[in-house]
C-alpha cells in the first residue's frame, strides 16, 4: 500500500513537470520572434516614434519563458533594493502588501471572533444581526473604497480596511457556527461542574469551536490576499498590486508574470500556515 | 414514607410536560426517594421519560410541577454535589484523560495548585484502572475505557451522590459486566449514593438496592419499588443467577416491563393507586420462603 502510495506520489510529480514543460514549450512556440516579417509594415515616423521592434513587430512585447526566467532571476537576486518611490524590490513590495493583509487580518480577527462568539451564543443577537450580515457580506470589498478614502482620508490606511472589512465575513460567521455547534453533552459536562461562564467559553466553546474558527480564517486570508492586489492598484504608492499596476504602465509583461508567480506563492504559503495552525487545533472525536 | 427524615434525595410530585400545556406530561405526579449510601435503579422502557428525570435530578432540566428535594434543600440548578455519568461518556475530545479529570477536580477545588489537582486526578484514575493512560485523548481509547474515564471524573470530584444515565449500554457485553463489578466495589469502598437509569433487568438486579418501576409514557408513573432482597455481598455477576431469590426478582421485573407497565391503567382501576404511598414489594423473600396465598411469580402472565 505504502509503496503504491510512494508510485502514485511520483507518478504525480512526473505528470506535473510534464505539464509544466508544455506550458512552457507552448509558450515558446507561440512568442517566438518571427524572423523577417515585413521590415516596412509601418510608417517610417511610427516606427520612429514608437522603437523599431515594436513597430516592425519583430519581437512582440509578450516574453518567452527565457525571458520571464531571467527577470523573475533578477528580482530574487535582490528583491529588497530602493532606488526612489517607483522602483523598489520586488521583496519591498510583497512585504507591504503583506503587512496590510495581516494587519487587516489581525483587526478583523479581533472584532470577528468576539462579535462570533456573542452570535453563536445569543439567537437574540443572531437574529439581530443577521439581517446586517446577509446584506454586507455579498457586496465586494473594494466598493467600500470610495468610502474609506473619503471618511479615513488616508490610502495606506483605507487598503487597510478593505482587507478588514472582507476578512471579518467568514470569521463572524465561521465563528458563531462553530460557537452555535457545539455540543450540548460538553456544555452539561460544564454545567454539572459549575463552570463560571468566562471558564466555559474559554475551556469548552473555544476549544470545541476552534476547529471550525480556523477554517474561517483560512478562507479569511485568502480572500484578503486575493482582494490587496486590486485594492493596492486602486490606491497605489507601494505594495505588489501596485507594482503590477505599474508593470502594467511599463508594458513589462515579463515583469507582471513574475509578479502573478510571486503573489501564487505567497499566497499558497499563508495557506499552508493557516492549515497548519487549524491542525495543531483540531481534535479527533 | 416522607414524614419527619427524608432521605437523601426526595422526589416530590414530579411531572415534565414538552410543548404547550395541553399535552400528556411525560411522566407525572412522581414521589419517590434514595437513601443515603443507597443504590437506586430506574427502570423502564424508552420514551418514559427517564432521561429527563435524571436531567431534572441533575438540575439540566426543570420539572414543570413538583420538586427534588436533596439534603432538605430543594434543587434550582446543577451542583458539584450530584455528579453525572452520561450515557455518551460525554468527554471533552480535545482533553486528555488526565486534562478531562484534572478539569473537574479545578472546577471543584478552584484554588487548588496544578500539582496537587494532578495527584488527585491520579488517584481517580487508578481507582478505575487507567494508570498509564493518563496522556491518551479520549479518541485513543475503547468505550470501555471512556465511560472509566466518565466514572474517575464523576468520583473525583468527592460528590454527595452520583446520577447515572444507562452508562454501559453502549458498551459490549464483556466490558459492560467488568465495569458493573467495578462500579459495585468502589461505591461500597466509597459508600456512595446512587440513582441510576437502566433498562437492563440484570444490571439492575445485580447492582441496585431498590428498583424503581415506570409505566410506558406518555403519562408515565412509578408502578411500584421493587427491594432488592439479595443483600450486596451476595451479588456476583458470576453466580447471580444461581442465588435462590434471582429468578423470582428477575421474573418479577421482566413481567412488568412485558406485560403490566403497558397495562398498569388497568391495574389502577382494579387495585387503586396513591402515588405517595407505592407499593413496595420483595418478590425475592416470597421465593425464598413462600407464603401460603403468593402466586408461583415463575408462572408469569395475567389472566
Amino acid at each position: 500500500m505504502a509503496a503504491f502510495k510512494n508510485s502514485l506520489r511520483l507518478r504525480a510529480a512526473l505528470l506535473s513537470l510534464l505539464i509544466f514543460a508544455a506550458i512552457v514549450g507552448l509558450w515558446q512556440i507561440a512568442t517566438q520572434p518571427v524572423a523577417g516579417s515585413g521590415t516596412a509594415a509601418v510608417d517610417p515616423e511610427y516606427a520612429k516614434l514608437v522603437g523599431v521592434a515594436a513597430a516592425t513587430g519583430s519581437k512582440s512585447a509578450m516574453p518567452t519563458p527565457a525571458d520571464v526566467g531571467a527577470t523573475l532571476w533578477k528580482h530574487l537576486l535582490d528583491p529588497f533594493y530602493i532606488r526612489g518611490s517607483n522602483d523598489k524590490g520586488i521583496g519591498i513590495q510583497l512585504a507591504y502588501s503583506l503587512g496590510r493583509v495581516l494587519l487587516g487580518f489581525a483587526l478583523a480577527a479581533l472584532v470577528a471572533v468576539p462579535l462570533g462568539f456573542l452570535i453563536g451564543m445569543s439567537p437574540l443577537v443572531y437574529r439581530a444581526l443577521d439581517p446586517f450580515i446577509q446584506v454586507l457580506k455579498p457586496v465586494s470589498p473594494l466598493a467600500w473604497m470610495p468610502l474609506a478614502l473619503y471618511t479615513i482620508k488616508d490610502s495606506a490606511i483605507s487598503s487597510i480596511f478593505v482587507i478588514f472589512i472582507c476578512s471579518v465575513w467568514p470569521m463572524l460567521i465561521n465563528t458563531a457556527f462553530g460557537v452555535a455547534g457545539v455540543r450540548k453533552e460538553w456544555l452539561n459536562v460544564s454545567r454539572t461542574l459549575e463552570v463560571g461562564p468566562f471558564r466555559t467559553a474559554f475551556k469548552v466553546i473555544l476549544p470545541a469551536a476552534a476547529p471550525t474558527i480556523m477554517t474561517g480564517m483560512r478562507i479569511s486570508v485568502g480572500i484578503a490576499w486575493l482582494v490587496i492586489v486590486a485594492a493596492e492598484m486602486l490606491v497605489g504608492g507601494t505594495g505588489i498590486g501596485y507594482f503590477v499596476w505599474n508593470e502594467w504602465n511599463n508594458l513589462s509583461i515579463a515583469n507582471i508574470i513574475t509578479a502573478i508567480l510571486l503573489i501564487g506563492l505567497v499566497g499558497l504559503v499563508l495557506d499552508q500556515v493557516l492549515a497548519w495552525l487549524a491542525k495543531l487545533v483540531t481534535y479527533p472525536e | 414514607m416522607q414524614q419527619q427524615q427524608r432521605p437523601l434525595i426526595s422526589v416530590e410530585g414530579l411531572s415534565r410536560r414538552f410543548g404547550d400545556s395541553g399535552q400528556t406530561p411525560v411522566f407525572e405526579d412522581l414521589w419517590f426517594g434514595v437513601d443515603r449510601a443507597e443504590f437506586c435503579c430506574l427502570i423502564g422502557h424508552s420514551g418514559c421519560g427517564k432521561t429527563t428525570i435524571l436531567n431534572v435530578l441533575a438540575g439540566l432540566d426543570q420539572p414543570t410541577e413538583g420538586a427534588v428535594i436533596v439534603d432538605n434543600r430543594e434543587i434550582d440548578g446543577p451542583s458539584l454535589d450530584r455528579a453525572v455519568i452520561f450515557q455518551g461518556h460525554a468527554l471533552l475530545p480535545w482533553l486528555t484523560v488526565m486534562g478531562n479529570i484534572a478539569f473537574a477536580v479545578t472546577s471543584r477545588w478552584p484554588s487548588w495548585d496544578r500539582a496537587k489537582v494532578r495527584d488527585h486526578a491520579a488517584k481517580f484514575i487508578e481507582l478505575v484502572g487507567l494508570t498509564g493512560a493518563e496522556g491518551k485523548r479520549p479518541a485513543q481509547l475503547s468505550g470501555g475505557m471512556k465511560q472509566r474515564v466518565g466514572i474517575a471524573r464523576a468520583l473525583s470530584i468527592q460528590p454527595k451522590m452520583l446520577l447515572m444515565d444507562e452508562p454501559f449500554s453502549a458498551l459490549d457485553a464483556l466490558t459492560r459486566g467488568m465495569l458493573q463489578d467495578e462500579v459495585l466495589r468502589i461505591c461500597a469502598a466509597t459508600n456512595q449514593t446512587v440513582f441510576m437509569i437502566t433498562h437492563d433487568v440484570d444490571e439492575a438486579i445485580l447492582l441496585a438496592d431498590r428498583i424503581v418501576l415506570m409505566t410506558n409514557g406518555p403519562g408515565a408513573k412509578i408502578a411500584e419499588i421493587v427491594v432488592n432482597t439479595m443483600p450486596r455481598n451476595e451479588r456476583h455477576r458470576n453466580d447471580l443467577h444461581r442465588h435462590p431469590q434471582y429468578y423470582a426478582i428477575r421474573n418479577h421485573l421482566v413481567e412488568f416491563l412485558v406485560n403490566r407497565s403497558r397495562a398498569f391503567d388497568q391495574e389502577i382501576a382494579e387495585h387503586g393507586y396513591d402515588p405517595r404511598r407505592l407499593k413496595l414489594v420483595k418478590p425475592g423473600l416470597a421465593a425464598v420462603n413462600p407464603p401460603a396465598e403468593v402466586v408461583p411469580l415463575t408462572t408469569g402472565r395475567r389472566q
